[in-house]
């Protein structure tokens, strides 16, 4: 499934500098990617987004990060200049936000997003930029690529945005795609025609897929292997098939406390916090 | 007291844990002092804003000379020397006496103006907001009315009406100073008042009345007492304006404006009748905008949160 | 038995959008309803008809055999109370816990203030630690225990719950879960609680009403839901969703 790897990331460290002192956000995070589906799962404050960003290259300027090796494709991103990596963001890593109305400028049509988003990786004519984005409007299932294209952000509901951001982000054929929370702010059914398109895209194109979320369950249905984190470590790393094995308490926790149709449970079983997890 | 007792007191102040109302309170305070003392600017303009209240307090003692009364046969419109510091004006008063005097002059006008301001400018704007509707349209093209007029020539055309004389100049002043204060509070309460938290104390049954009074206002308050605090080298300039013009604290009075007033005759020859009075001004203005940019950044309610 | 809430043809209209199209609901005394649907379903909207906090055009609402006008009088906010979605919004930001507890029982004019507040933290498992911290002093879990001491307060008969959970991490959620669950039975509540998660509404509520696009889809009880047996398609794309990611082909 993995063949070879895409991402190498060994002893990352991400540190942010506060009136208080620092804090680490992420604390010696290793683990690689091949062409597959990797989920990163945890609550809040674990490091999962803070993880993602580091590797993007989003961190905000204050922090401090630091790793032993993160590498992409043989290229060392943390010694890359920010030019280097400003190419390899957006041609060859692309990456997926919570809310599409964040992420895409309001001002302008969601077709022009994407033709600029492909022109400024690839030298192509207009008309072809304009075909090509409307084929992968088309191929993130938008029944009428046509009269998408020319709407704005705040004309389509919330899962057509998290759709055109993802053609935005795969017109320029990315190799591997970091998504973070990329359907907890949409409708369960809408979060499911999301995630299959998604999937389809990754298993066709051979894409790496990090797919970053607090829901443990939704993420096991989704990925081939699963990282759980808890306050900026990994407690565990499984295969998704093998979750009802995992080992560490804290993911048996996370998957327990739950509730699921068709199991009754009264009282929930809860999360009892161990302050060993963190050490 | 040791560095141990202080260490203490520190921790008890930002404690997570307060363990009643007073020391939550203070505990707030505390952080807030922090944020504004960090600051050295705002510092400054504190500093300058407590040396006004101080001279005002003890101006009796500290003036060497009778601010009213001067020697007409000696000492007319001498230069500053060992014993007038700032000179005398045409009348052989000691300047730096009446400048001393003139302090309280000015915490007068300014105290008044925002006392009498502010809070017509809080109500007005907070009821104007949480009501909405006809309440809200009417209150707020009164508003637009006051604010269509020019600040001085509104105050001008008081204080014609009402005579001229200090008193009717803090009026004047205060009548022309609320409606942005009002505009202020009116936008903090739209943005406040769809939030859940007012929705909650609806659902407790509260009355409206209630919600803007004990909810809504304490919101308001911060950016208000910024903008107020800012506003005041206005104020202070307005009232050095109609005093100028005549129209506000009248001769004897050793009212800052006036002063300058009295020595424009002279600026050329003997600038310091007309020059100390402004540079006071100055340097109070100075001061209140200082602490007023300070204030800003320790109350920001946004900030405020962290 | 006798009906707690009973809602009869609400509309609701916004601006000339019709956000409830005829909603009719009746929950029982005692007992725990939920309303489940995507977003711009009327769910939350029907929850805060029911509050007093949205326009209601036509129709009826009756609470414990008293049907309510456009305004509601101090009476019924003692029988009703509300849980808001977002812990972070509900809690005023320049408040203390005290002080936010105190407010409810100042306004109805309880004299044993001080018993209340303890009791009331006592009961959400917050203790005395707590009382004199601001909202931004706690966590997301926490803030959500002050809210449901807060409704506790008035000891009302009925809570309505909008969302109570969707914004905390799931560990925390399945805490309140719990101490939702423990104060109902304790105190004999009459929950109606609205939540997009089927998982969440079968885990607290014993009869269910599906909406959609501002009408009811259907009705049916929790055991229903369990063993698949619905009647309409919409239910059933819900109740698949629900269920996780499903790979095809």
């Amino acid at each position: 499934m993995s063949g070879r790897t895409l991402l190498d990331v060994d002893d990352l460290r991400v540190t942010f500098p506060t009136r208080t002192g620092l804090i680490e956000a992420v604390r010696g995070v290793s683990f690689s990617l091949g062409r597959e589906r990797l989920g990163i799962v945890g609550e809040s404050g674990s490091g999962k987004s803070q993880t993602g960003r580091a590797i993007m290259g989003l961190t905000p300027p204050q922090a401090r990060i630091s790793a032993s090796k993160l590498a992409f494709d043989g290229v060392d991103l943390l010694a890359a200049s920010p030019r280097e990596r400003r190419a390899l963001r957006g041609k060859r890593i692309a990456m997926i936000l919570q809310d599409p109305k964040y992420s895409l400028d309001p001002v302008m049509s969601i077709g022009r997003q994407i033709v600029e988003t492909l022109r400024t990786h690839e030298k192509v004519g207009k008309a072809e930029a304009r075909d090509r984005a409307l084929a992968m409007l088309e191929a993130v299932q938008i029944r009428d690529p046509a009269r998408v294209f020319d709407l704005h952000p705040h004309e389509v509901s919330g899962g057509m945005g998290q759709r055109a951001m993802i053609a935005m982000m795969l017109i320029a054929g990315p190799e591997m795609m970091i998504a973070d929370e990329p359907t907890s702010a949409l409708d369960v059914t809408v979060q499911l025609d999301v995630l299959g398109i998604l999937d389809r895209l990754v298993s066709e194109r051979g894409m790496g897929l990090i797919f970053i979320s607090h829901d443990l369950r939704l993420v096991s249905s989704f990925c081939d292997r699963v990282i759980v984190m808890f306050a900026g470590k990994v407690v565990e790393q499984l295969k998704a098939s093998e979750l009802s094995q995992a080992q560490h308490p804290y993911t048996r926790g996370l998957l327990n406390c739950m509730p699921r149709i068709g199991f009754e449970r009264h009282p929930l079983p809860v999360l009892d916090r161990k302050a060993e997890w963190a050490a | 007291m040791s560095a141990d007792t202080i260490e203490s007191r520190r921790a008890w102040l930002l404690s997570e844990r307060p363990a009643s109302r007073m020391q939550a309170r203070l505990g707030r305070a505390y952080v807030a002092w922090r944020r504004f003392s960090a600051n050295r600017l705002a510092f400054l303009g504190l500093l300058i804003i407590i040396s006004l209240l101080v001279i005002a307090a003890l101006a009796g003692v500290l003036a060497p000379y009778s601010p009213t009364f001067g020697d007409l046969k000696g000492s007319r419109l001498l230069a500053p020397c060992a014993e007038h510091w700032f000179g005398t004006d045409d009348l052989g008063r000691d300047i730096l006496s009446r400048i001393l005097y003139g302090s309280r002059w000015t915490l007068y006008v300014v105290i008044l103006v925002a006392v009498i301001a502010a809070p017509v400018g809080l109500l007005v704007g907070t009821v104007a907001g949480y009501a909405g509707g006809w309440i809200d349209a009417v209150l707020m093209r009164v508003t637009d009315i006051f604010l269509a007029f020019p600040k001085l020539i509104l105050a001008l055309a008081f204080v014609a009406a009402l005579g001229p004389g200090i008193e009717n100049a803090v009026l004047a002043i205060a009548i022309t100073s609320w409606p942005p204060y009002a505009r202020i509070a009116r936008a903090e309460t739209l943005t406040v008042r769809n939030s859940d938290y007012i929705k909650a104390v609806q659902l407790m049954g509260a009355s409206p009345f209630r919600i803007v009074l004990r909810h809504i206002m304490p919101l308001c308050i911060s950016s208000l007492i910024v903008r107020v605090t800012l506003d005041m080298a206005g104020i202070i300039l307005t009232a050095a304006g109609l005093g100028f013009l005549g129209l506000g604290a009248q001769p004897p009075l050793p009212e800052w404006g006036t002063m300058i007033a009295s020595g424009r005759r002279f600026v050329l020859d003997q600038w310091w009748v007309a020059g100390a009075p402004g540079f006071a001004i100055l340097i109070v203005s100075l001061g209140f905008n200082l602490l007023g940019d300070g204030l800003r950044d320790a109350l920001d309610p946004r900030s405020g949160d962290q | 038995m006798t009906a707690a809430i009973t809602v009869d043809g609400l509309e609701v209209i916004f601006d000339r959008f019709r956000a409830l199209k005829g909603v009719s609901l009746e929950v029982n005394s005692g007992e725990s309803f939920g309303l489940v649907g995507e977003s711009g379903s009327g769910k939350s909207t029907l929850l805060r008809a029911i509050a007093g906090l949205a326009p209601v055009a036509s129709g009826s609402i009756t609470v414990n055999g008293k049907k309510l006008g456009a305004r509601r009088d101090k009476a019924f906010y003692r029988e009703v109370q509300m849980v808001f979605q977002d812990p972070y919004g509900s809690l005023h930001p320049r408040q203390t816990v005290d002080r936010l507890l105190q407010e409810p029982l100042a306004i109805h004019g309880f004299a044993d203030g001080e018993k209340r507040i303890q009791r009331a933290l006592d009961e959400v498992g917050l203790g005395n630690g707590f009382r004199f911290r601001y909202s931004h002093q706690l966590s997301g879990g926490q803030r959500q225990r002050v809210a449901i001491a807060r409704a506790l307060i008035l000891e009302p008969s009925i809570l309505l719950l909008d969302e109570p959970t969707s914004a905390l991490d799931a560990s925390v959620q399945a805490e309140v879960l719990n101490l939702l669950e423990e104060v109902r039975r304790r105190r004999k509540l009459t929950f109606l609680m609205v939540s997009h998660d089927l998982a969440i509404i079968t885990h607290m509520c014993e009869r269910l009403m599906v909406m959609q696009s501002g009408k009811a889809v259907e009705s049916l009880s929790a055991a229903q839901l369990v063993g698949h047996r619905v009647t309409e398609d919409y239910t059933r794309n819900l109740l698949r969703a629900s269920e996780g990611f499903v790979r095809t082909g």
